[in-house]
């Protein structure tokens, strides 16, 4: 048996609802990420011009870790 | 901050035989990057950075001939390198750990590894306790019948235990993008079903209100 906290449980019915049928995979979302990254820091609508990749960050807890890593890395400069 | 080189001259510079200032200039680039990135949420040594970087310079010289200009030079550069190092960082958080310590492989039964078990909060309502129960429930027996043994295993490992997507891609013999489409495919299987169910967002949302 495996628990199953409220957060996780949530979580993973929320993950199930917000799919897509026409979800990108890691790889594409890897090819465009910085492109990405750099709309989001000049303050552009980045996930009206990119949904494709916003939707995975949504979906993908990994991809979503090293955006937020690459954010910072390039706005250390 | 504004790059001293053009997207073309970082690439002149560092085709074929790198210039060596170039080089420095983007190692330094780099190492900053990931330093502020790092080191304040994970456990980095200066050693790491180091060598998280020298690993990216190999990766990014070697494909200069991928650069298709969409972001700022070191913009693509640094996304290699932060790809390197949680690829790195999360292979050394994960190394001892089995997919059948994790409880998420289970040989004699299949059904009894796919169980998920309640943690009720002290604070829910009888109510919301009733309704998340159900879903449990219900996400329960969907997740028996709906998915293969490899979706139920992948699920479970990442959801429940939260081992991260390469890491159990690499334990069930597949990579990153292959396993996250085998997920995609299970989540459209059970969000199909629940809907067929009758369940809405709007359910699941109210199951959580408040204090739970």
């Amino acid at each position: 048996m495996m628990s199953l906290t409220a957060d996780k449980l949530k979580g993973l019915v929320l993950s199930i609802f917000q799919t897509h049928r026409d979800e990108i995979g890691c790889g594409d979302c890897f090819e465009h990420v910085d492109r990405f990254a750099e709309l989001v820091q000049s303050g552009k609508d980045a996930a009206k011009e990119m949904p494709h990749v916003y939707r995975h960050l949504e979906m993908c807890k990994a991809c979503r870790e090293e955006f937020e890593a690459l954010l910072s890395a390039i706005e250390a400069g | 901050m504004n790059d001293e080189r053009s997207n073309a001259e970082w690439i002149e510079a560092l085709f074929g035989e790198p210039d060596q200032k170039a080089l420095a200039d983007l190692r330094a680039r780099l190492l900053r990057g990931m330093g502020y990135a790092l080191k304040q949420r994970y456990r980095v040594t200066d050693a790491d950075l180091e060598d998280f970087v020298q690993d990216a310079l190999v990766r990014i010289l070697a494909n200069l001939a991928s650069f298709r200009g969409e972001s700022r030079f070191t913009t693509w550069a640094q996304k290699i390198a932060v790809r390197i190092a949680f690829s790195e960082l999360r292979r050394k958080r994960w190394e001892e750990v089995s997919l059948h310590e994790l409880g998420t492989v289970d040989e004699e039964s299949d059904a009894e590894a796919s169980a998920l078990a309640w943690m009720p909060s002290p604070v829910q309502s009888p109510e919301q306790q009733v309704t998340r129960q159900s879903l449990v429930t219900l996400l329960s027996t969907l997740i028996q019948e709906e998915l293969t043994d490899r979706q139920r295993q992948a699920m479970m490992t990442i959801v429940l235990k939260g081992m991260p997507l390469e890491e159990v891609a690499l334990r069930m013999g597949t990579n990153r993008n292959a396993l996250y489409k085998l997920l995609h495919d299970a989540r459209q299987r059970l969000k199909r079903r629940l809907e067929v169910q009758g369940v809405t967002v709007s359910d699941v949302m109210s199951a959580f209100e408040s204090s739970g």
